[in-house]
């Protein structure tokens, strides 16, 4: 495809958006091998056991989303800063690097799979700890692009001109990153190590990431449907504040369990509590917005992927967050189905849909259109289709995951006493099951989505290209 | 008609709202951390120096705090052998780099942490399942070097695969389990039933 009409920015998103896409559908066929090793433990045992799907599952979503977030950051800065991007040939150097190093962490993962317990397989092989097992040279590399990242946005904002958004977006990522190094240390102590991974995990996802996507719908709000800069960026001012005046201390909601001490207990669930607050703002904001402009914008699949990340974001995030955050119900439910349920929408609800609207915003530019409104030639059946199975298909997963989950907690936890036998009587009760069977059958149901969500970003707004040139030419 | 934007839903007051609300809540899990740290650094009371797995272990109720907390008794030296608190140091850390490089986390939650495709490590060396005091350290070393074999799923079907333990690393990884199971994780999980206490 023909990119010479992008800015340079623009150029180096698309190249951004195709790996994040192409790690998005990596995630699903993960998740889906995942999944379906619940039903049939036999399914790959001793090839690709449970956690090396699991594994690769959770961290191209994890990449996937990075991914995301820099081709959109890196889509709207030159518009949002006035001004050319300071350092694109460094920025495409470190978009090469950082996914040779993704491709070769990934085949680490599957190939090699594990190592013995020194100091080599944590630097090489793999680290071993939720979301962040990426091994350690991995992680000075990601630190190394991440950092190229920052010093193209800050320089280029610096150089072009600042706004509400630049100026949150840039602080933000000096977070985002500074976060990261809290979790490239070793110790022996579980519950030390627990203690800062937790600031990696919960810093990110329910803090920086969040006022991240803040800064993206508030430049999407704009971008589609003509908000006044002014109103975005109040009431952007306003969901920061709120998130992280919840969000930081509601870390303590990990550190009910890890040995930490018991004022954990009220300072977590309290604050954590809160956090569903931020994201109501949100919801109102954008319904408001949209209300207020008639449903009228110049792109309706990435308007409609701007509604789904509100409400995905608030139900996802904030009401499947708050049902298990108070330690009186916590200490059921914590390492769970709870937890997967209440990851699966979150995930998909606050980022995947934010990263997909903004692939959509940049999708009619790359094919030199202005927008992609209601007058697509085929009715836009795919967009409204793969909309609707991604969306149904991750609910119905995460309602099932959620039925598995309560069965667990009562049986194996409150009944059970949580040992292993426990453990397994819950795993094997028929209604645990069934919650894993339904979590399948909706997990192919988004399977077929992301299938039709690919068709369509590669295809969408061609045929009317065609047709505007035939219409132009018959007049002519 | 005033038409002036009212304070409250100025920009600027919504900006320096978030500027302090981030620096000050920033700055209290600072000092929340400094407080943190030397309660949860092995050694202190909440969590035991490594030497413990030369102790017996032991999970009991506490009718004060009302929930289960661990009970650190007399001389029950792991695999028979005295360790010194550098040498239990050494074998805990062993133990906890080998459950990091088999990728541990990716099937079973430590301190609940983790995924749920198999049972809860936290308490493992207290675990019923081990039958009996007596048996349990050489249960525990034969299912890890050979989990296959020795299956304990249940009925489930679902197995942990063979990760090749050598009898050493398999020591090291029990050593860092019953380290684990002693660390004062606030009552979770509840309800847990202790080996050689049920019936």
């Amino acid at each position: 495809m023909k990119l010479d009409h992008l800015n340079g920015g623009q150029q180096l998103a698309v190249k951004y958006y195709t790996v994040a896409i192409s790690l998005f559908v990596a995630q699903i066929i993960f998740g889906l091998l995942s999944g379906m090793q619940y039903l049939y433990p036999e399914l790959l045992f001793g090839m690709l056991d449970f956690n090396v799907t699991r594994t690769v599952h959770i961290n191209a979503m994890v990449v996937w989303l990075l991914y995301g977030f820099i081709g959109s950051v890196y889509w709207l800065l030159e518009e949002e800063s006035e001004t050319e991007i300071v350092g694109l040939k460094l920025g495409q150097l470190a978009f090469w690097v950082l996914t040779s190093a993704v491709a070769v962490v990934v085949l680490v993962f599957l190939l090699v799979q594990s190592g013995p317990g020194d100091d080599f397989t944590r630097w090489f092989v793999n680290e071993g700890r939720e979301y962040i097992e990426a091994p350690r040279w991995a992680d000075i590399g990601i630190v190394i692009c991440m950092l190229v990242f920052f010093y193209n946005v800050a320089a280029t904002f610096s150089k072009g001109k600042w706004s509400g958004i630049s100026g949150v977006l840039t602080l933000d990522l000096v977070a985002l990153a500074g976060i990261y190094l809290a979790g490239m240390f070793y110790t022996p102590n579980i519950s030390v190590d627990q203690y800062w991974w937790w600031w990696v995990i919960h810093l990110w996802v329910e803090a920086t990431w969040e006022v991240l996507v803040g800064c993206l719908m508030a430049w999407g709000l704009m971008k589609v449907l003509k908000v006044d800069r002014k109103i975005v960026t109040t009431w952007l001012y306003i969901e920061v504040a709120l998130m992280f005046g919840s969000g930081i201390l509601g870390l303590g909601h990990h550190y009910f369990w890890i040995g930490t001490p018991e004022y954990w207990l009220t300072i977590g669930g309290f604050f954590s509590a809160l956090e569903p607050i931020p994201l109501v703002a949100m919801v109102v904001h954008a319904v408001y917005d949209a209300g207020a402009r008639h449903m009228k914008g110049n792109n309706n699949p990435a308007l409609a992927w701007l509604i789904a990340h509100a409400f995905g974001n608030f139900f996802g995030a904030g009401v499947w967050g708050f049902m298990h955050t108070l330690p009186q119900i916590n200490l059921y439910t914590h390492g769970t189905q709870w937890s997967a349920s209440h990851g699966h929408l979150a995930f998909f609800g606050a980022y995947a849909t934010i990263v997909i609207a903004m692939i959509y915003i940049a999708v009619p530019y790359m094919r030199g259109q202005k927008g992609l409104g209601s007058n697509l030639p085929d009715g836009g059946w795919k967009w409204k289709w793969s909309l609707g199975l991604l969306n149904m298909g991750v609910v119905g997963m995460t309602v099932a995951l959620l039925i598995s989950g309560y069965e667990q907690s009562f049986i194996e936890r409150a009944v059970g006493g949580s040992t292993w036998y426990g453990y397994f009587s819950a795993q094997t009760h028929p209604w645990f099951i069934q919650g894993m069977e339904w979590r399948m059958i909706f997990g192919l149901i988004t399977s077929v989505g992301i299938v039709l969500l690919v068709w369509d970003l590669l295809t969408i707004g061609k045929g009317r290209v065609a047709q505007e040139r035939e219409q132009t030419q018959a007049v002519a | 008609m005033n038409n002036a934007t009212p304070w409250w839903s100025s920009e600027v007051f919504w900006k320096k709202t978030a500027i302090w609300v981030t620096g000050s809540m920033f700055v209290v899990l600072i000092i929340l951390t400094l407080d943190s740290i030397p309660k949860i650094t092995a050694g202190s009371e909440r969590v035991p120096a490594y030497s413990v797995i030369n102790k017996h272990i032991d999970y009991k109720f506490n009718d004060e705090r009302n929930i289960q907390v661990p009970l650190i008794g007399g001389e029950d030296p792991l695999f028979g052998k005295m360790l010194s608190e550098e040498e239990a140091e050494a074998l805990v850390s062993y133990g906890k780099k080998i459950t990091q490089g088999r990728n541990c986390m990716g099937c079973h939650t430590l301190l609940g942490n983790g995924s749920y495709f198999a049972p809860d490590l936290t308490k493992a060396w207290l675990d019923p399942g081990w039958s009996s005091e007596e048996e349990r350290e050489e249960m525990m070393i034969a299912f890890l070097m050979d989990p296959v074999e020795n299956a304990r799923s249940f009925g489930s079907g679902r197995m942990m695969p063979n990760l090749h333990l050598s009898r050493g690393e398999a020591m090291a990884v029990v050593a860092f389990l019953k380290w684990m199971s002693s660390i004062d994780t606030n009552g979770f999980p509840y309800n847990f039933t202790v080996i050689d206490k049920e019936g």
